[in-house]
């Protein structure tokens, strides 16, 4: 597992298309483009990105919208709130699954 | 953070010759194209000159404070200060340039002894647009310098000062603790007189330099949100917002190889080079004068002690035609302006 998560690895992440340039191409035409200023601005789509990272558990992607936040002059303070936004929806997601729990338990007991 | 500067701590990467053999080898002998290899890819080597618009001249390295990414490794222990003598042979420069742009530096250029009357001399040209580089907490940092804001305002000088972030944490990481709020209230000092309030002709710019590994992002993004959580929080107002990328030189690149960050760096440097920031380029059309009047292609160069490739190195060889006659010297550094959007002492430059 040693060779896994390198940083460095991330630098790499264009040469996807060496192996299949149409697809690869298209994922990143796609990713770019979902990341331009629209209705959402590109500061926000950031510490959105920054949340999913941590949801689920991207050390590349954390690694990269952890820079990109500070390139954007987003504060330490505001990243941490987007990840505890992320961990609220993961917890909440969790947690909701309790009333199929209750459901059951009281379908079950007499 | 350090008080002293690299040179005073007698670091390794203080000195010129060991930063370019830093620059030369590891990831620039196998792995990246050096810059050289990259403009004769675009076709862009060697590099020269366009018209000469901005004539920067360093009035000295002192300064009353001590960054962490200044590549000038200024501060109060250095001493090399512009004389009187270099000053007039700069003002005769300055007398018949065809340059557009005089645009004072240091350090602190206000720290040098003959800054008023070199300024007082240097505006009797009427040259077009006279910038001086103050970083603001000098105002604040003792008597004989509280009146520099009216002494601007008289000589028509325009401030371009340096302010990392809108946030006090983040300034004062980078720039010495307490300068956030003395910047702060040496802004309110400026605005009050004119500088940097809308429609006015005083005019006030601040520089952004990311605080750390990172690049800066898009400059008019940047000034949008300087403006907004600079006016909310304090009522300053600024006119433009220059995003400056830090050059992989002295303070910087010490830092950058601490950290363990230089490799990736220069990977997110070489990665954004971008052909079209290759034709704006702040060396093409500036000329940066050294204080003991050396001539270099620009300020970074002058740091890494690479004078211009001409005859005529000193200000009093000065040779306008002949001088801009010459090939500009690039090494590794450079990757620093043609990155993204471009960088200059001027902001983007594409």
């Amino acid at each position: 597992m040693s060779d896994y998560y390198e940083t460095k690895d991330l630098r790499n992440f264009g040469k996807i298309t060496d192996w299949n340039k149409e697809l690869g191409e298209k994922f990143f035409d796609y990713y770019s483009t979902v990341f331009e200023e629209g209705h959402l601005s590109s500061r926000e789509k950031s510490l959105i990105a920054l949340a999913v990272a941590h949801v689920v558990k991207c050390p590349y992607c954390i690694d990269a919208y952890t820079k990109d936040g500070l390139q954007r002059g987003i504060t330490k303070e505001e990243m941490m709130e987007a990840v505890h936004t992320g961990a609220a929806m993961e917890a909440g997601a969790n947690l909701v699954h309790a009333t199929q729990m209750m459901k059951k338990y009281k379908k079950l007991s007499h | 953070m350090a008080k002293k500067s690299l040179k005073a701590r007698e670091k390794l990467m203080a000195k010129a010759d060991e930063q370019l053999k830093f620059l030369n080898n590891g990831i620039f002998e196998d792995e990246l194209p050096t810059f050289k290899e990259q403009l004769s890819d675009i076709n862009q080597f060697p590099l020269q000159p366009n018209k000469l618009e901005i004539l920067q001249i360093n009035l000295g390295y002192m300064c009353n404070q001590v960054c962490a990414h200044c590549h000038v490794d200024a501060g109060p222990d250095r001493k090399e200060i512009m004389t009187k003598s270099t000053m007039k042979s700069c003002l005769k420069v300055i007398q018949k340039t065809g340059a557009h742009t005089l645009d004072l530096t240091g350090g602190a250029p206000e720290m040098n002894p003959h800054f008023r009357w070199f300024v007082e001399e240097a505006a009797k040209v009427g040259i077009k647009d006279f910038i001086v580089r103050s970083n603001l907490t000098i105002i604040e940092a003792n008597k004989k310098y509280k009146d520099l804001p009216e002494f601007f305002k008289k000589h028509n000088v325009h401030l371009v000062s340096s302010m990392p972030h809108w946030t006090e944490e983040k300034t004062d990481h980078q720039r010495g603790k307490g300068v956030f709020n003395k910047s702060i209230r040496a802004l309110k000092r400026l605005n009050e007189i004119g500088y940097g309030m809308p429609n006015s002709t005083l005019k006030l710019d601040l520089v952004y330099n990311p605080s750390g590994a990172f690049l800066p992002t898009n400059q008019e993004v940047m000034q949008r949100d300087f403006k907004e959580k600079l006016i909310a929080n304090f009522d300053i107002h600024f006119h433009q917002l220059f995003a400056i990328t830090n050059l992989p030189i002295s303070r910087f690149l010490d830092y950058l190889i601490a950290s363990g960050n230089y490799e990736d760096y220069m990977y997110n440097l070489v990665e954004a080079f971008n052909p079209a920031a290759v034709t704006n380029v702040m060396c093409r059309n500036t000329l940066s004068v050294s204080w003991d009047g050396f001539l270099y292609d620009c300020d970074f160069n002058q740091m890494l002690e690479m004078k211009i490739d001409s005859n005529r190195k000193h200000i009093t060889e000065y040779n306008e035609a002949e001088i801009q006659n010459r090939n500009i010297k690039i090494h590794q550094h450079c990757y620093g302006c043609t990155a993204g959007a471009g960088s200059s002492c001027q902001g983007n430059i594409t």
